[in-house]
């Protein structure tokens, strides 16, 4: 019996951290991106700063009409926000946030692999919704979708990898246990390589060219309308925590921290994903979009190249000092 | 190679030759659910092969690629099952659903998704699974693997297996794969050579829509030794 409410305690938390995170990044960005380009953000929804816009939002993309496209194919088409978000969620159950197995939703022998493979299936989502619309915006969006996974899928393999082999392990919760601080400027090459392939992998500006508003509309989601939108736009959200979450635990050493530790660590690791969340939205403000050619071209000849260096390095690093 | 590396692991691993005690008629909990996510995988790869809407042939695929990894998972080989799921979820079907955009692949039936070569490719099917079935059932016979314990399909252990027993396969293996690769670069830089106009449209700005079922090839192997 205990270990059943120990289940269900930890599912809870995870689906309550899935529903609220999210959120508060997505108000954040709201803020953010206001007072960067010198103006307010939504103010009056719930008072204070407008703390309740995102909601006032949610209740409006709720009370809209549930569109499907006469020449759709129906089923695909609804699947497809579902395929898109839930990844994210299963993937938030392998995320430590704190040391010890207490602190994870379960506990994983190859977690390293069960992130990485979760969230590609992620993108399915956009390609079914990308074809099943029938039309040209979104299957255009669909393809640059597809053809942008390609590319960096790879690069964020092959740093997760150097990771691994530093810590000798595949485990989430192995690799944090191994962490030490110099792995830090070991693996920076990786980290940063990491970080930008999975912001192509969201679609985040400046990697934004499946959904680039003023040539396609919004790619595979511009047939989308109310709830169904809206849950692609909360994949999004998902997305940044899930990717900030585990560049923190990859990289940054997770629940690690100069002091405390012990029984904070959590702050730690909900610190280092804020601050890098904060990074992505003011990426999003700062960059602008990367041209298809462009996009192809960082990964191949910039990405790839620098992930193997780092895989090579760790590899020296790892047979000849350790 | 990924079941073969599960077969060995398995082999090297606890293995009871205790089936005389098991009963057949007695199934635990995972031997049902196991057989369950069998049909449910059979199912799909079927309807993958006789459907006629291209797009949803792909999907059914990811149900019977990812029924496959269930199945992994059932067996205790974890790793296996994350390696199945990100390798042919994650990038095989994008690959496909990546090409399938670049064809007419219509909303609905294909009127010309019926090949004639259906037969011989049942027959290709059927004698390539009686092949497999007999293998393993002449490998394995009555050995029963005990799926208690610790895990007989960790990442540790695959490795250790893979990388100690299976090591030349996996270099043999990487050695195709790296000649497959080579062959891919060859033929797409002959195919752009021989229709510069064909094959240019993928490396443009703005993506080829989909009328353009011509240079779908072109347009993928461009796209994957980029």
């Amino acid at each position: 019996m205990n270990d059943v409410l120990d289940v269900a305690l930890r599912l809870l938390v995870v689906f309550v951290v899935f529903l609220t995170f999210p959120l508060i990044v997505g108000q954040t960005e709201h803020k953010v991106m206001a007072h960067m380009q010198g103006r307010l953000g939504p103010m009056y929804a719930g008072g204070f700063h407008g703390w309740a816009q995102l909601i006032a939002d949610g209740v409006k993309f709720a009370q809209k009409e549930d569109v499907v496209p006469a020449g759709a194919d129906r089923r695909v088409f609804q699947l497809a926000p579902a395929v898109a978000l839930l990844p994210y969620l299963l993937v938030l159950l392998a995320v430590p946030i704190g040391p010890g197995e207490g602190a994870v939703g379960q506990v994983l022998d190859a977690g390293v692999f069960f992130v990485l493979a979760v969230m590609g299936v992620g993108v399915l989502g956009s390609l079914m919704a990308g074809w099943a619309s029938a039309n040209k915006f979104s299957l255009l969006g669909g393809l640059r979708t597809a053809a942008q996974l390609l590319a960096y899928e790879l690069p964020m393999l092959l740093t997760a990898a150097s990771v691994a082999m530093a810590a000798g392990t595949v485990s989430l919760v192995g690799i944090l246990d191994a962490f030490e601080w110099w792995w830090l400027p070991w693996q920076i090459t990786g980290a940063l390589v990491f970080f930008v392939a999975g912001l192509a992998e969201l679609q985040r500006p400046p990697f934004d060219m499946p959904v680039a508003d003023s040539e396609i509309i919004f790619g595979a989601y511009t047939e989308y309308t109310g709830l169904r939108f809206a849950l692609f736009l909360l994949a999004e959200y998902a997305g940044i925590i899930v990717l900030c979450g585990l560049t923190t635990v990859l990289f940054l050493g997770g629940w690690h921290g100069p002091w405390g530790a012990d029984g904070l660590g959590w702050v730690w690791t909900l610190l280092k994903t804020a601050i890098l969340a904060f990074v992505v939205i003011w990426l999003r403000v700062t960059y602008p979009r990367l041209r298809e050619d462009q996009l192809q071209k960082l990964s191949w000849t910039l990405l790839v190249p620098l992930a193997l260096a780092q895989i090579a390095l760790t590899g020296i690093v790892k047979v000849v000092f350790l | 190679m990924t079941p073969a590396a599960t077969v060995g692991s398995l082999a090297t691993g606890t293995v009871n030759l205790a089936a005389e005690s098991r009963g057949f008629l007695s199934p635990t909990g995972v031997e049902v659910v196991f057989l369950l996510v069998g049909l449910v995988t059979f199912g799909a790869a079927v309807v993958t092969v006789t459907t006629r809407q291209l797009v949803h042939a792909a999907l059914w695929l990811v149900v019977a690629l990812g029924g496959l990894a269930v199945e992994y998972l059932l067996l205790t080989a974890e790793f296996i099952a994350w390696v199945q799921v990100l390798i042919y979820v994650g990038s095989v079907v994008v690959l496909l659903l990546f090409g399938l955009m670049l064809t007419r692949a219509p909303i609905g039936r294909s009127p010309d998704a019926d090949s004639g070569n259906r037969w011989v490719a049942l027959a290709v099917a059927v004698a390539a699974a009686a092949t497999l079935v007999w293998v393993v059932v002449d490998a394995f016979r009555t050995t029963w693997i005990d799926l208690e314990g610790a895990p007989a399909g960790s990442t540790d252990v695959t490795g250790a297996s893979l990388f100690q027993h299976w090591v030349l396969p996996f270099e043999a293996l990487s050695v195709l794969l790296l000649a497959a690769l080579v062959g891919a670069i060859v033929l797409s830089r002959k195919a752009k050579a021989g229709t510069a106009a064909g094959g240019a449209t993928a490396t443009g700005p703005s993506a080829s829509g989909p009328s353009a079922s011509g240079t779908t090839d072109a347009g993928r192997d461009t796209e994957g030794t980029r």
